[in-house]
């Protein structure tokens, strides 16, 4: 009885932990499978169900035509939507943060649309600007609306570090010699350099993984994305998997080395 | 902030310049005219590529005319009508997913979002990390994977089977037999589990804001651990519930993806009829005026959001 | 720098003031603040004080007069081309630079390169050479504060301007900065302009002390000079604690004016009255409370002749160590404040004991009673900690 009330008890204290846990492990699964299946050995086009072990995949990832040609025009992008939208969205972030202007409500507006606008009707809307220009859709179109959606974000990023910055060290800048200039490059970017780090590496996420605007705005030009969807109608071949894993595998490295730099900085300040 | 809207950005003479007249100012033009030069590009580019469209849009939707023979605007606001009446079902399932995967991204993303805030100690980085990390796998493969997950006589769909909760879900209509991948529960679950970050960060944010001391206080003040968090730790949190919530329904009753892939014709959204009727069968006005109403349902929710909090905390 | 003449480090205010939309911050102001002297502007939060300084960094435009350091006229030179420097309220120590590179800062922005002798030097000078390779935050308030001070001071400033430099210090580290502070001036000669809100840092550091109420200079002077003799009601409840009187100017003998209040006759030497003593004129008779002196009422016939005095009962003790407290009631004067050394303490003198308080009429000042009596009160009870919760 009393064995039974004291599991009761535990179980209700810890029912938050275990739900939590449960919620975890959904949100992981499927990077498990991921995992798993990039050494699969499938036997027909589609990469769905267990067959045997292989490691052909990882010794071949651009084995499948168009795979490895479609990840270097993700990274093409990616690349230059970042510097776009880096550059871009610090600017406005610097006006918004530092500067009282009219407008200033619309022009917040203006930055938190495309937040909350459904991906599907920018992608349309554009589009149809594109057709009406008689514009050619691929590489630039693509590279037009990455800068687009990715723009707001890194303004977000960024202003939330001018703003955390105190300002009385532009002015100590400036007390101690440092012209306009001066200061910017030599206080004011190196502080805020998190902020739009941040902000670009967020960009480089969104514009890389994206694919219902890119979907809309790509012509015959593909993605990565792009790819992996006209997989998903055809065959899935074993080598996203892989290129997926690996991903997943050097950006959890990144951050966790990341995470282990500033701990150990923590520790020799302590 | 009056501290920084001056320093002018003037070239700067290796001597001192002369002194300026007594009470003479500085001239000051340059200085206040900063802020505009600094927003023109960023505010150009959403103007032309996201604000235009928009209305460019809106301009299509009451067009007539083919393909072939061009496209005329002839105020032909019928299109708004034939286009929801023949895409009603469509736009409910897009509110009823979306819905019910908000909901569950909620039920879900509570515990996990206070456990990460209250409970975790020294887990707490490791598992915000495992939060954000599936971000780095593209969602396509990873929503694709659902499909081994969900797979017919899988180990799931077996499970659910022998509990019989397939039984109760085909009977509820969000299966279908013994199957669960192309049926609504699948399209459901998969957007649940792409949006699901969008609400745990958010509420996790405004969760690690309230002070733990409060609920020592309210535990203090003979609350019980469930008052305590009717009373207190819900209503501290609320802010994050409402953003998390945008930030999931939102994209999901525009998203078109998790419905091709794990559903089926009978699951359609109207991200698919947007997509189809752009990409596939071209027919502009009709797609037009969808994305349209779309737009303006959200833009509806999000100005009631405004209202609430002011422009400010938007971004 | 330029050749330093004797008046090169005046710093010479005229007219200058600040306004931001409908609100002044600093009322027309002159001010001199001669070369090489340590001069602080004292003040509650909101009193116009930082403002001045910002305007004299050229961190802040005045809406009008000018500001001259020596004959030059610096009104519209940026703060960067102003051979002024500033330490911050809080340091604003660059986060990102390490001690030896927030240091050489200032030279290396004026194009110097070998910087490395001088900054070594100036670390020494403020005691840090051990920390030139740390960042900011790894070291303690008092460490960041000699930062601060030897970032600005390396430049050689004709002025260097303290903004509440010590305001972030515990008060036993506070000590022993001010200490520093004024060896280091001293030392290098260079003209300090100081702003607190704290009395005793302004009176312990500074050779002239202003002291500024809404935007204006309510009186300026030594130190020893505004406590004793003040001129204002307020610099009598700012500057430590004042008992103030009101009374009625009667007859004069000799030097002294008698005032007449209630039942008692009060003598004030007429050189330390700052109002009109005409026969019927009002003035506020003021004290400082550690110049009185407490008698039991039945030693009243004690008391030497020629002191003035003033009857009552005490209300409340309180013993703080090194002297105890009375608040008398008195018909003049309904909390007349008494501070007594602890010697030969009269065990009578306890909560409900008839008094007689009295003291040296040469002590007695004398004030425009068309003043508020309790200015200066409120702003000088703000605690510390509430002043930085505002700011």
């Amino acid at each position: 009885m009393s064995f039974a009330t004291s599991f009761v008890r535990r179980l209700r204290r810890h029912l938050v932990v275990l739900a939590g846990l449960l919620t975890l492990g959904y949100l992981l699964l499927p990077n498990v499978i991921v995992t798993v299946f990039s050494f699969n050995d499938p036997k027909g086009r589609f990469n769905y169900e267990w067959q045997g072990f292989s490691a052909d995949a990882w010794r071949d990832p651009c084995g499948v035509s168009g795979l490895c040609d479609s990840l270097a025009v993700s990274l093409q992008i990616a690349a230059w939507a970042t510097l776009g939208a880096t550059v871009l969205g610090t600017m406005t972030a610097f006006a918004l943060a530092r500067y009282r202007f009219r407008a200033r409500g619309a022009v917040n507006s203006l930055i938190f649309l495309p937040m909350a606008m459904p991906e599907a009707v920018m992608a349309a809307s554009l589009l149809t600007l594109f057709l009406n220009l008689g514009a050619e859709l691929g590489f630039w179109t693509i590279l037009i609306a990455h800068i687009m959606f990715c723009l707001s974000f890194v303004v977000v990023a960024v202003k939330a570090r001018v703003l955390s910055m105190d300002p009385r060290l532009e002015e100590a800048a400036r007390d101690l010699y440092a012209g306009p200039l001066q200061t910017f490059r030599r206080v004011t970017l190196p502080i805020t350099a998190p902020g739009i780090a941040a902000g670009a590496l967020l960009a480089f996420a969104l514009s890389f993984d994206d694919f219902i605007i890119t979907n809309f705005t790509a012509g015959s030009t593909v993605t990565f994305p792009m790819f992996v969807w006209g997989s998903a109608q055809r065959g899935t071949p074993v080598q996203i998997n892989v290129v997926g894993t690996a991903m997943f595998a050097v950006a959890v490295l990144f951050v966790l080395a990341g995470t282990a730099v500033a701990n150990r900085r923590r520790k020799q300040q302590a | 902030m009056t501290a920084l809207t001056g320093a002018p950005p003037s070239p700067t003479p290796a001597t001192p310049p002369t002194p300026a007249a007594p009470g003479k100012k500085p001239p000051r033009a340059r200085g206040r005219l900063t802020p505009y030069w600094l927003l023109l590009p960023g505010i150009l580019w959403l103007l032309v590529f996201f604000l235009m469209p928009m209305v460019y849009q809106a301009s299509t939707s009451v067009q007539t005319g083919s393909l072939e023979e061009g496209y005329e605007v002839t105020w032909h606001f019928a299109t708004y009508w034939d286009a929801l009446s023949e895409y009603w079902p469509q736009f409910s399932r897009s509110v009823l997913y979306a819905g019910s995967a908000t909901a569950l991204c909620l039920l879900l993303g509570y515990p996990l979002a206070y456990l990460i805030a209250f409970r975790a100690g020294r887990w707490r980085g490791l598992i915000l990390i495992l939060v954000i990390a599936p971000f780095f796998t593209s969602f396509l493969i990873r929503t694709l994977a659902w499909k081994t997950i969900l797979a017919d006589g899988g180990p799931v769909v077996g499970a659910l089977n022998t509990l019989h909760v397939l039984d109760v879900t085909s009977w509820l209509g969000i299966t279908a037999g013994e199957r669960v991948l192309a049926t609504p529960l699948a399209v459901v679950c998969g957007l649940t589990y792409n949006f699901l970050p969008f609400m745990i960060l958010p509420l996790y944010t405004s969760l690690e804001r309230i002070d733990g001391r409060l609920h020592e206080a309210a535990g203090d003040l003979y609350a019980s651990p469930f008052t305590t968090f009717r009373k207190v730790t819900l209503p501290l949190s609320m802010p994050g519930v409402v953003s998390g919530t945008l930030l999931t329904f939102i994209p999901a009753s525009g998203d078109y993806v998790n419905a091709d892939l794990l559903g089926s014709t009978d699951t359609r959204m109207i991200g698919n009829v947007i997509q189809t009727q752009f990409l596939r069968i071209l027919d502009y006005p009709t797609a037009a005026a969808l994305s349209f109403l779309l737009m303006a349902a959200i833009l509806v929710m999000v100005s009631l959001y405004i209202r609430r909090s002011g422009t400010e905390d938007l971004v | 720098m330029d050749t330093t003449t004797d008046r090169s480090g005046d710093v010479r205010l005229t007219g200058i003031s600040r306004t931001y939309g409908s609100f002044t911050a600093v009322h027309p102001l002159d001010l001199t603040v001669p070369q090489g002297s340590f001069f602080a502007l004292l003040g509650a939060s909101g009193c116009g004080k930082t403002t001045t300084l910002r305007m004299i960094a050229g961190l802040e435009e005045p809406t009008a007069g000018t500001v001259r350091l020596g004959d030059r006229d610096v009104t519209a030179l940026p703060p960067h081309k102003r051979p002024v420097n500033t330490v911050f309220q809080s340091y604003a120590l660059f986060p990102h630079l390490d001690i030896f590179e927030n240091v050489a800062f200032g030279l290396r922005r004026r194009g110097i390169k070998s910087v490395k002798k001088q900054v070594e030097e100036m670390l020494e000078l403020v005691q840090l050479g051990e920390q030139a390779r740390k960042k900011p935050h790894q070291l303690s308030g008092g460490q960041q504060q000699r930062v601060a001070v030897a970032r600005a001071l390396i430049n050689h400033p004709q002025v260097l301007l303290l903004d509440e430099p010590l305001g972030a210090l515990d008060l036993k580290l506070r000590r022993q900065m001010q200490l520093e502070l004024k060896r280091i001036q001293t030392e290098v000669g260079i003209t300090f302009i100081h702003v607190t809100h704290d009395q005793e840092e302004a009176m312990t550091m500074a050779d002239t002390v202003a002291v500024m109420n809404a935007g204006r200079v309510e009186q300026l002077g030594p130190p020893a000079d505004l406590y004793e003799n003040p001129r204002t009601t307020f610099v009598a409840n700012f500057l430590g604690t004042s008992n103030l009187i009101e009374a009625e100017a009667d007859a004069t003998s000799g030097d002294d004016v008698l005032l007449k209040a209630g039942a008692c006759t009060l003598a004030l030497p007429r050189a330390r009255c700052s109002a009109p003593t005409a026969a019927g004129g009002r003035v506020l008779v003021g004290i400082r409370p550690e110049k009185i002196s407490l008698t039991h009422a039945d030693e009243s016939a004690g008391i030497p002749a020629g002191r003035n005095r003033v009857t009552g009962r005490i209300a409340a003790t309180s013993y703080i160590g090194v002297s105890t407290q009375y608040v008398v009631d008195s018909p003049v004067c309904p909390a007349f404040q008494v501070y007594a050394q602890n010697i030969d303490r009269d065990p009578r003198l306890v909560p409900g004991a008839e008094v007689v308080a009295h003291w040296n009429p040469a002590h007695t000042f004398g004030l425009d009673a068309a003043q508020d009596i309790g200015a200066g009160v409120a702003e000088a009870g703000v605690p510390q900690a509430a002043e930085e919760a505002l700011a």
